[in-house]
């Protein structure tokens, strides 16, 4: 299946004289971490499926500056933002989906005062308005039917810009038995990687962060945990890792669900 | 006619005093750099209605949130009772508004009520607070002093409620009787229910209603000025705090404009900075390099732990406590502000907001995730204040883990926290599932 996929670049496009409807700006993790490179075709295979014109910025691209300016590192921030801003002005982007919800809140609240203004969205909302506009459809007999899943909040999705909704409602049609955590929704516990923690080891204390999580999601008793972020996604597959649950309980992004519910 | 100028001096004297230490704290947060709270009036103003009038955010647990409610409304409308009683001590009068008839039966009866649930809920508070060992309570920035604070509180609104209502059931007692000036008005459907139980002896009734009604009204006159030196100062700042809350998205981390004309300038050579106010100092070092917002917010304060008790890093044992960062702010606040009082201007005392009161260890410990954020009743952002420190840390003294800086450099060289080839970045496409 991975030969059907046709990513076109905006600079392919700009060649050819065209323009997508949306970029689809991958992020880091999207382009190199394996399991993330993953979601990232999925989320092609969805975009491909209902022929909507999307294009990568390819080589392109370069880290948002997330990572560096939440760990103080405000000087870099504004160079990759600037540097970014440029290329995006460059290839007149309008709008946005982004993977990754820290590349969502970056783009769509820290660029625009640096002259960067986009509509961005996060692939939960886009995957939301092709189900909820009919272009997206369940296939017939899938595979999570009445499966019990529960959805972890991304901190930067769900508490840093309120898209609780999404995630959820296309989880609902999918009639599985969504229960959710003990800490949910605006009052979702962090998975341990945002704010640079991804990138350096945990100061001292009694626990990880991802551990006090996936005790959450055993007590849950779901035997899926839906992810939508790559952070999340990496902490959640340790802490299942760690606690050798890996036969009981699977993380899948939104985008897998969703691929796999479709049999795309 | 003496006893109207005791009270007509006690009033002053409070009130002065009160309004120095006010004034001092005013000029403390005064030390804070400049930012734009003022814009939008209409969404500030439902913002305050909701989260410090409407206690919205309370409500994100429901025990606490009932209690305090109890406490919150009973103590603004027993207010009212102390327009009664500053005109009573000042003209010697004695329950001046009773002219008001059914309404005033009303009102007195509302206070009794209130008094009553007052009363209780600190009881409650009290036993919660130190014999249930609920883990907010027993962080290691609530010992000694604020442990204290706390309990001091509780108790004083304990006496004040309860001499109100003792002052209550005496009157009632010789209005029965028919004594003096004690005249049958208002209602009182708490303190009748005392009243069997006191003495019939008038005298002692009358020492008791004076000396309850001595004991309200100088204990709410110690309150005031205890307030600049409490936690319990929230029951005014919530209000501006608030008001001035920041509006954007949670996730929403300022831009700093000095390092936009840093930035530009090394973009391109043409650009002519513009030239930024006062010393240039990238990020935070101490409480002066905070904005007033901080500042304000740091006395705002409750110390009610409900950001430490949902924070990620805390709950893992690790030192970061986002109620202890405020805490800290608020300390260190105090001291500058003593130091510029002592000195005209801030002399040099060798410590700072970082190291000396917050620790690299904390700082580092922050995922960034709001949780704090969102949890605080007032709407206070601890977050801001540990990303300030970072910025300091990290672009003044170059201090960060080797694991971080590892990051910067891989962002600067090859476009990606992670040492990969930039060249490499759509690879992907070619993966196989
Ligand atoms: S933002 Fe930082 S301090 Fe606040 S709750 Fe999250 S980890 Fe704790
Ligand atoms: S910052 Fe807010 S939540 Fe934390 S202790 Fe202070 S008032 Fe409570």
């Amino acid at each position: 299946m991975q030969n059907e996929l046709n990513v076109p670049t905006m600079a392919e496009l700009m060649a050819r004289g065209e323009t997508p409807e949306i970029l689809f700006w991958v992020g880091c993790a999207g382009s190199f971490d394996e399991r993330a490179q993953k979601i990232t075709r999925d989320i092609c295979k969805i975009l491909q499926h209902v022929g909507l014109k999307f294009a990568i910025l390819g080589t392109e691209e370069s880290c948002t500056g997330d990572p560096a300016k939440r760990a103080g590192n405000e000087f870099l921030f504004q160079m990759q933002a600037m540097t970014n801003i440029e290329i995006l002005t460059g290839y007149a982007v309008k709008k946005i989906v982004t993977a990754c919800p820290h590349c969502f809140n970056t783009l769509k609240n820290e660029y625009p005062a640096l002259g960067g203004n986009y509509e961005v969205i996060h692939h939960t909302e886009l995957i939301q308005s092709l189900i909820r506009e009919g272009r997206l459809k369940t296939a017939d007999g899938h595979e999570f039917l009445g499966k019990k899943i529960t959805y972890h909040d991304p901190c930067y999705l769900g508490r840093a810009n309120e898209v609780y909704e999404a995630p959820r409602e296309i989880l609902q049609q999918l009639d599985v038995q969504l229960t959710e955590l003990k800490r949910c929704r605006s009052n979702g516990l962090c998975c341990g990687a945002g704010g640079a923690q991804m990138f350096k080891e945990p100061e001292a204390g009694n626990k990880d962060i991802n551990i006090e999580r996936i005790e959450e999601v055993i007590a849950s008793q779901a035997q899926i945990v839906a992810a939508a972020c790559p952070y999340c996604m990496t902490m959640l597959k340790d802490g299942v890792k760690v606690k050798e649950k890996e036969g009981e309980i699977e993380v899948l992004d939104i985008a897998e669900i969703t691929v796999r519910a479709n049999k795309l | 006619m003496i006893s109207q100028l005791i009270f007509f001096m006690l009033l002053g004297v409070s009130l002065f005093l009160f309004a120095k230490q006010a004034q001092q704290i005013y000029a403390n947060i005064q030390l804070g750099k400049p930012v734009d709270r003022f814009d939008n009036p209409k969404a500030r103003i439902k913002k305050m209605l909701l989260v410090a009038f409407g206690q919205q955010k309370m409500f994100k647990r429901w025990t606490p949130a009932i209690l305090h409610l109890f406490v919150y409304v009973g103590f603004c409308i027993i207010n009212i009772e102390m327009i009664e009683i500053v005109i009573d001590g000042l003209f010697g009068t004695h329950r001046i508004l009773s002219f008001l008839g059914g309404f005033y039966n009303f009102l007195i009866a509302s206070f009794e009520i209130l008094a009553f649930l007052v009363l209780l809920a600190c009881l409650v508070f009290l036993v919660r607070r130190n014999s249930m060992r609920i883990k907010r309570f027993q962080s290691p920035e609530l010992k000694d002093w604020p442990k204290t604070d706390a309990n001091l509180i509780l108790i004083t609104e304990i006496l004040l409620m309860s001499a109100f209502l003792l002052m209550n059931a005496a009157d009632y007692t010789l209005q029965g009787l028919g004594v003096g000036h004690y005249a049958q008005v208002g209602s009182f459907p708490i303190s009748s229910l005392i009243s069997p139980y006191l003495t019939t002896n008038t005298e002692t009734l009358v020492f008791i209603e004076r000396g309850c009604w001595w004991f309200h009204i100088v204990g709410i006159f110690a309150f005031l000025n205890y307030l600049p030196y409490s936690k319990h100062l929230h029951i005014i700042l919530a209000f501006p705090t608030t008001y001035f809350s920041n509006l954007n998205p949670k996730g929403q981390l300022d831009n700093m404009p000095s390092v936009t004309q840093e930035v530009k300038a090394m973009l391109d050579p043409s650009f002519v900075p513009q030239v930024l106010e006062g010393p240039l100092r990238f990020g935070v070092k101490d409480v002066q390099d905070l904005t007033w917002k901080n500042l304000l917010e740091a006395y705002t304060c409750t110390e009610c732990g409900r950001c430490t008790s949902s924070c990620p890093a805390n709950i893992t044992g690790k030192l970061l406590s986002p109620r202890k960062i405020m805490m800290d702010t608020r300390d260190r606040l105090t001291e500058v502000g003593d130091n510029v009082k002592k000195n005209g201007s801030f002399v040099d005392d060798g410590k700072s907001l970082i190291d000396t009161y917050i620790t690299r260890a904390e700082i580092w410990a922050c995922t960034s995730c709001n949780a704090c954020v969102e949890q605080c009743p007032v709407n206070l952002n601890p977050l801001e204040i540990i990303m300030d420190l970072r910025r300091f840390a990290v672009m003044e003294e170059s201090q960060a883990a080797a694991s971080v800086n590892a990051m910067f450099s891989n962002i600067e060289n090859n476009g990606a926290p992670w040492k990969y080839a930039q060249a490499d970045r759509a690879n992907w496409i070619q993966g196989t599932d």
